[in-house]
């Protein structure tokens, strides 16, 4: 069924890169830019626009004179939410499009299938969402959140501003979920919460009949202590379970949900009634207010050519990214791969929120965490934001097995995950 | 006089809370907004109530360069209409950047839904003073306290009543002589309210050593009738998953059961009922509610429309060879998905619930039963029986049978088969259509919506035997139940997969289901 999917989708994609490699087929002396994300299938909902967004950031680079001398040349491919074909189209943009770095993917799985192709080719990506950590590769440069970026934050702010004693981790059952709340588990039990105060729960992709489990949520938060919700769980179920919230009479003040996979994308084709006041956290918000961030919301809708179109946090993310790049490839003075991703470590761009993000040793960035409340406009209030930068975190210190591991692809130790208890480097593999 | 003067004295004060506060929320900083809301309560000013309100709903706006409060009407595209707080009649348009939301977070609205909760406390609706005592009975202090007393003397609704006495019996519990708690436990001993729960255990667990056990008792009484409804609340989620289990596959019992057709495609009729909704929805955006009433006849014509094309589009060419048939609905699905992907993007679309379907309807604080998947039961059942009555007391009905049954003979007795195949594939289309509308209420509808439901209809129809509805309806509501009984114990991710195991071996052990067609009609 998937495959047959594939089939047509990427019939339709070559296609369009027949379409659009014979519009520009002339021009020789430029640099490819690869962008890797689904064009079709069940995460095109997302990826679309970071696709979108990055045909915008080239044009505008283009416009300001390109890069090196060069025009930026956008490459699209279509890798339609299918994991092993995100490998296959991977190799097609570095061997036969010859791209000087790619930008893409979304979800973790789709990460983990391309890394070893970009680890052979020793090319660069550029991965723009919040993700589980636990990973730090020479050729990826993480500028989405890290748990530490996100998770964390939200949790402090939680216990801290709101007095939540008692916590239910709700998430999708895969790894993204499993990893994040094994970390948040521990962190929680670090700072004092007893076991019975957790609950955890798991439920499969898409869940739609959330009865059972808002109403063992709201038995778990009628024990006469603040109770939250810490939720990853992903994509649209989370539309009929804030629903089911909503219905069984449980409200922000009541029971706040806070939640790391929802942005104001996913807001803007809901029904915003029974969200509001519920909690999201993340390093950007649309509603932030500086002037950066105001000329990013108009560029973005004047590109795609509607006025009520949202940005999120990955694209500010692929914004940081991509100008991270451009300034790395403009210091080396080249964009190969190599001198680039020495470059790219200590690089540091003005970000949308009002400072600047650099790009650290374990390639991750520094980046600022916001708590937002949801408004029935689909738009963020922001409650809560982090005093200075906070630097993405690879490998947690709440996992025991990861709690000794640090990165840093700097000459001498270049290594993305050195043991500092046993001194020993154990190369590439992440499983 | 003094008295007269302490009163005016104390008006000035409240006047002066009320203009300072409003003055405060006039603004974009919380902390502000926060200084205010408080003043405003502090001033308990009637008028208070109507920018308290206003904040709530996030409708109250600041003028940015008028540095006013105003209210917001309604939004269109890059304008907003706004009207006077104090006179709703007076509106003028603006631009959406002209307006500001007045900042509101979870506490504010805490503090200001406590304080409407203490002003409800004297609504003239009992509903209302009910909401407004529970919503206080979590956190008394000297206020609620008083305010408790002071209404229980004119309170006349009994319910009320007794929630009052148990506010004051949970201060009496905490705070109170000896004679008082045992008087209070007693009391407390009939509620079911999470918050005498709560103090009832604090007291059995840590509190006086001769009241611990008469606490204990007192809450082995409400744990069993808790245990009880929350056994009532499973099978209530039971009924209402197995519902949206049959609506899905009813359809498919006839295109598949009664014409023995496979129709991968089924879960496209389904989506395409739910984008109906949709599309009906932009239509009458003024009439939410009865758009979904429109919307369920209007689904069964456009699936039937969709379902018939199909089949003569398609499936009357590979009559007699199921695999082929497989693979061709199949190939349709796709294209179907494909087509509602680039007509309304591959984004999913927001159906709105109507205001009456939306909330729960509260049986007592522990049992809820929400009014959508409560309506979504009996429409379940309507379209069940309606179906039926079409295919045991109407002509098509019964020609309907006598094709399934024996082809060859309905035709020697002058029953226009295909004319029949078409006429049952599109009713079974459009059931599948009227379920899309169901399901849009409660599910996202986008292009997968169908793909979730096509096993899941598939395994009801198998299960509950080829071609018999009462098997669908049976099988539908006892796996629902099953799926729910289940998912508290093993995860719900485990409970699927156990119901899945369950269905396998039932199929091994009687494989034409739960209820098998008889007779020679069934043995080819």
């Amino acid at each position: 069924m998937q495959k047959m999917k594939t089939k047509i989708a990427s019939i339709a994609a070559a296609g369009l890169l027949s379409l659009g490699a014979s519009s520009t087929w002339a021009a020789d002396d430029t640099i490819k830019v690869g962008i890797l994300h689904s064009l079709s299938g069940t995460m095109a909902i997302s990826e679309t626009t970071l696709k979108d967004t990055m045909l915008m950031l080239i044009e505008e680079q283009n416009k300001k004179g390109g890069l090196l001398g060069k025009q930026l040349e956008p490459v699209v491919v279509d890798p339609a939410s299918n994991w092993p074909l995100f490998a296959e189209k991977a190799r097609e943009l570095i061997e036969k499009e010859k791209v000087a770095s790619v930008f893409g993917c979304w979800t973790s799985v789709s990460r983990k299938s391309v890394l070893p192709v970009f680890e052979e080719l020793n090319s660069i990506l550029f991965y723009p969402v919040q993700y589980e950590g636990e990973e730090s590769s020479k050729n990826v440069f993480y500028t989405g959140a890290a748990p530490n970026t996100q998770a964390i934050p939200a949790v402090d702010y939680l216990m801290d501003e709101v007095g939540v004693k008692r916590w239910v981790l709700a998430g999708t059952d895969y790894v993204y979920p499993r990893t994040t709340n094994k970390i948040l588990e521990a962190y929680l039990k670090d700072k004092g919460v007893a076991a019975e105060d957790i609950m955890i729960n798991y439920t499969p992709f898409g869940h739609s009949d959330w009865q059972s489990i808002v109403s063992d949520v709201k038995k778990f938060g009628s024990a006469g202590k603040k109770t939250a919700v810490v939720s990853t769980i992903n994509g649209d179920a989370n539309v009929p379970f804030y629903k089911e919230l909503g219905n069984q009479g449980i409200s922000a003040e009541d029971i706040p949900v806070v939640a790391f996979s929802v942005g104001e994308e996913e807001l803007a084709g809901l029904d915003t009634g029974p969200l509001v006041g519920h909690l999201a956290a993340w390093n950007y918000f649309m509603s932030v207010e500086n002037d950066a961030n105001e000329e990013f919301i108009d560029a973005w809708q004047t590109f795609i050519k509607d006025e009520d179109r949202v940005t999120n946090d990955p694209m500010e993310a692929h914004y940081i990214g991509f100008n991270m790049w451009v300034k790395a490839v403009e210091a080396a003075g080249t964009t190969d791969s190599e001198a680039v991703q020495e470059a790219l470590i200590g690089i540091s761009v003005p970000n949308l929120s009002g400072g600047y993000s650099a790009m650290m040793p374990n390639h991750h960035i520094t980046k600022p965490v916001l708590i937002g409340e949801i408004q029935d406009d689909g738009q963020f209030q922001i409650v809560s934001q982090t005093a200075g930068l906070v630097p993405g975190d690879a490998w947690s210190d709440f996992l025991p097995g990861s709690k000794d591991v640090i990165a840093d692809w700097r000459a001498p130790l270049s290594c993305g995950n050195y043991n500092v208890k046993t001194g020993k480097c154990s190369g590439q593999n992440y499983e | 006089m003094l008295l007269m003067l302490a009163n005016a004295k104390l008006w000035a004060a409240a006047e002066e809370d009320f203009a300072r506060g409003l003055e405060l929320i006039n603004s974009s900083k919380l902390s502000q907004v926060k200084q205010g809301v408080d003043r405003l309560i502090a001033s308990s000013d009637p008028r208070a109530r109507i920018y308290l309100n206003a904040m709530l709903d996030s409708n109250l706006y600041r003028h940015t360069k008028e540095k006013r409060l105003v209210m917001l009407v309604s939004r269109d595209g890059s304008k907003v209409i706004v009207a006077d707080v104090n006179d709703a009649s007076k509106t003028e348009e603006l631009k959406k950047r002209r307006v500001k939301r007045v900042p509101i977070n979870n506490r504010l609205r805490g503090d200001i839904k406590a304080y409407l909760a203490s002003k409800d406390l004297s609504d003239e609706s009992s509903s209302v003073r009910k909401a407004a005592v529970q919503r206080l009975l979590g956190d008394i202090g000297e206020l609620e306290l008083g305010l408790f007393k002071q209404r229980l003397e004119v309170e006349t609704n009994p319910d009320v009543k007794y929630l009052l006495e148990s506010g004051i019996a949970l201060d009496k519990l905490a705070n109170g002589e000896r004679f008082e708690q045992l008087a209070a436990i007693e009391l407390l001993g009939e509620s079911l309210e999470p918050p005498v729960r709560n103090s009832l255990n604090q007291m059995a667990e840590s509190g006086p050593e001769e009241l611990q056990a008469l606490a204990a008792k007192a809450l082995a009484k409400i744990d069993d009738k808790v245990a009880f409804y929350a056994f009532l609340e499973k099978v209530f989620f039971g009924l209402s998953l197995g519902s949206v289990l049959v609506l899905a596959a009813i359809g498919l019992a006839i295109t598949f059961g009664v014409m023995g057709c496979i129709n991968m495609a089924h879960g496209e009729l389904i989506m395409i009922g739910a984008y109906t909704t949709y599309v009906i929805q932009l239509m009458m955006p003024n009439a939410i509610g009865a758009s979904l009433i429109v919307a369920v006849p209007a689904a069964f014509l456009v699936s039937g429309l969709v379902g018939i094309l199909i089949e003569r589009g398609v499936i009357q060419f590979l009559k007699g060879r199921p695999l082929e048939t497989l693979l061709a609905t199949f190939g349709v699905s796709l294209v179907l998905q494909q087509l509602v992907r680039s007509i309304f993007s591959p984004l999913n679309r927001s159906v709105e619930t109507p205001e009456w379907m939306s909330g729960a309807l509260d049986i007592n604080p522990v049992f809820a039963i929400t009014y959508n998947r409560l309506y979504i039961i009996f429409f379940c059942l309507a379209v069940f029986a309606l179906l039926f009555f079409v295919l045991r007391k109407t002509v098509l009905g019964l020609q309907v049978r006598a094709v399934s049954q024996n082809r060859n003979m309905a035709r020697a007795m002058g029953v226009r088969s295909e004319w029949v195949d078409a006429l049952t594939f599109g009713l079974g289309s459009g059931i599948a259509g009227v379920a899309g509308v169901a399901l849009s209420q409660l599910t996202n509808v986008g292009p997968n919506l169908g793909q979730s439901y096509i096993i899941d209809s598939f395994m009801v129809v198998v299960f509950g035997g080829v071609g018999n509805l009462w098997g669908t309806l049976v099988a539908g509501m006892s796996l629902g139940i099953a799926n729910k009984m289940l998912e508290p114990v093993s995860g719900a991710v485990l409970a699927k997969i156990l119901v899945l195991v369950f269905i396998i071996l039932f199929i091994q052990k009687r494989p034409r289901g739960l209820f098998p067609q008889k007779g020679r009609a069934a043995e080819d």
